[in-house]
């Protein structure tokens, strides 16, 4: 079973597409979208064991981080540019959309929201950064460094110049319905969000 | 097809010499110096068969100092093959799957044509008179041992330090004959440092008398003391800081305290003198000065206008790039530095930096992961080219 934020992405991507999966972990969509999709996918991941698995699995995936190495990519190269559960862990959010939207015809990201009620409330009720189902970590030993809100991120991707072409809500039980970006329910109760977006015009 | 002449004494002459293409005067070998080899010969070593579709074959590609034995025992040393614990049955490269093949260099001294074998000109050993040759002419000569054994197309090349440079150059010069590309611990040309020791271990040869101008062999001498000298400077690019120091620390050499004299007192000099000895009865001084400035004369990029990703513009061999965090001769930066380029050229690349603290050397050695991640790679290339 697909992660419910990786199958709402795979469903985005059109058979037979080139996509670069940013931050692809052991390749686990990667495999999924060849599989179904006849995809032509690359991957670019952190850790070198999770490269290693990848690799070992056929896939074609480079040992790097997306802070440093997205600029030694071309401009508009992939069909599809996908950074699942990756952005808030980035050093430099901004320019790493940034370079997404340029090597890419299509991005697609997905983030969990920390504007989330239950986020929101463990701050305001115990005082303390607030740990959930999908953000199991203490403040100090935290790989998400840069998380945001939906409404945070809308922003960015506004300040970037994109386009938001589909948007979706996912909920606590794995469930994606598609949202407007400027709404504030999804902002206050979507665990998550999967966002479609295209370089401006 | 004949077999193939080694100038050493064979330690093991039960061993598999392999085979030899002799290629007549028909068969000029165009060399990038602008000079021409013919007639040249060719010596090579394979493992397993080739499949009926013809479409199984791996080439391996050996280092400096390496050769065609591969995965079998070596004539003259009577050592092990120098990649064993990744070619062989049921090993990474499987040869009861893949049909191996492994060449000696042109240049090198283990029955292909070098500066150590007579020239039909005159009848005397080449010595300095053999054309300077680069890693384009390494490969151009494998192109032409392939063309008669009537490969086409190869599954898989392979190969670790100048082993990897052929395997960049094959891809660059004939993309349509490599459908994968496995570089290990190597670079998209020789840096400065790379060059630097080189040349230390070159001067090192042409400085012990006995190499004669290079004429050791019609003069009846051997630059042995100089070949150990280039090869013990060498070896220690080979290894890490870290390793060195792991392995001999300080220790002494079979005594209590210093000797306050220059016999080997440390166990790493021993090591080294063990190193440099052993490798004079296996390896030609001049061999030695030709190939290590093929290494040096390694550029892609100035071969493509300056830009690596020209080299493999519109590529559609797949890649996978292989380092090692403690080698410093060919480090992760440099193998980073052609995958970047690789994805510049939108060409299908894998990059795997392998967590080691045994320097350069360690694909030669028990890598696990490196294992692990040349298996997958060759299972998922063969299987997409039907290859059971």
């Amino acid at each position: 079973m697909l992660r419910p934020d990786l199958a709402a992405i795979a469903e985005m991507i059109p058979p037979g597409a080139s996509v670069l999966d940013v931050g692809c972990g052991d390749g686990e969509l990667l495999e999924h979208l060849a599989a179904t999709k006849n995809v032509d996918g690359r991957g670019v991941e952190l850790s070198q064991q999770n490269v290693n698995a990848a690799v070992a699995r056929g896939l074609s995936v480079i040992q790097g981080d997306a802070d440093t190495d997205l600029a030694e990519y071309p401009s508009q190269v992939f069909d599809v540019v996908i950074l699942s559960q990756t952005i808030q862990a980035t050093r430099n959010p901004k320019s790493v959309l940034g370079h997404l939207l340029r090597i890419g015809r299509r991005t697609a990201v997905s983030l969990p929201n920390f504007g989330h009620w239950r986020v929101r409330l463990g701050l305001l009720a115990r005082g303390r950064m607030p740990r959930t189902e999908t953000l199991a970590y203490d403040w100090y030993d935290t790989p998400n460094i840069h998380l945001c809100t939906i409404a945070d991120f809308v922003g960015l991707a506004t300040l970037c110049g994109a386009t938001i072409e589909r948007a979706l809500a996912l909920t606590r039980q794995g469930a994606t319905r598609p949202m407007h970006p400027q709404s504030w329910g999804p902002n206050l109760l979507a665990e998550g969000a999967i966002f479609l977006l295209r370089p401006g015009d | 097809m004949s077999d193939p002449i080694f100038l050493r004494p064979l330690t093991a002459p039960d061993a598999d010499r392999g085979q030899a293409v002799e290629f007549g005067t028909d068969r000029t070998l165009a060399l990038d110096s602008g000079r021409t080899l013919a007639p040249w010969r060719l010596a090579y070593m394979t493992y397993g068969t080739l499949n009926a579709a013809r479409s199984n074959a791996v080439l391996v590609c050996h280092a400096l100092t390496g050769d065609q034995f591969v995965a079998s025992a070596h004539p003259v040393t009577g050592k092990p093959g120098w990649w064993e614990t990744m070619v062989g049955p049921g090993k990474s490269i499987d040869t009861d799957r893949f049909f191996v093949i492994c060449a000696n260099v042109i240049g090198g001294c283990m029955g292909s044509s070098g500066p150590a074998e007579t020239d039909p000109a005159t009848g005397e050993p080449y010595g300095l008179s053999f054309p300077l040759i680069t890693v384009r002419d390494m490969v151009r000569a494998q192109a032409a041992l392939l063309d008669e054994l009537g490969i086409e197309k190869l599954l898989c090349i392979t190969g670790g330090s100048m082993g990897g440079m052929q395997t960049l150059q094959w891809a660059a010069s004939y993309p349509d004959r490599v459908v994968s590309a496995m570089p290990i611990a190597c670079a998209a040309r020789h840096s400065a440092q790379n060059i630097a020791f080189h040349e230390v271990g070159r001067q090192a040869i042409m400085a012990d008398p006995e190499w004669c101008g290079g004429n050791y062999q019609r003069e009846g001498t051997q630059p042995s003391k100089g070949l150990a000298v280039a090869r013990m400077a060498a070896h220690i690019t080979y290894l890490s800081e870290a390793a060195l120091q792991r392995k001999f620390g300080r220790n002494l050499q079979n005594r209590n305290g210093v000797s306050f004299a220059f016999a080997p007192d440390f166990q790493v000099e021993s090591y080294l003198h063990h190193q440099g000895m052993t490798f004079v009865d296996r390896f030609d001084a001049n061999s030695y000065l030709y190939i290590t400035r093929a290494m040096d004369y390694f550029d892609l990029a100035a071969d493509h206008g300056g830009v690596v990703a020209e080299a493999f513009r519109g590529s559609r061999t797949r890649f996978c790039i292989i380092s090692f965090t403690s080698d410093w001769l060919f480090p992760t930066v440099e193998n980073k530095r052609v995958a970047h380029a690789l994805n510049a050229a939108g060409a299908t690349v894998s990059f795997v930096e392998i967590n080691t603290d045994r320097g350069h050397d360690a694909f030669l050695l028990d890598e696990p992961e490196m294992f692990a991640t040349v298996r997958g790679f060759l299972n998922s290339v063969a299987s997409s080219q039907g290859v059971s």
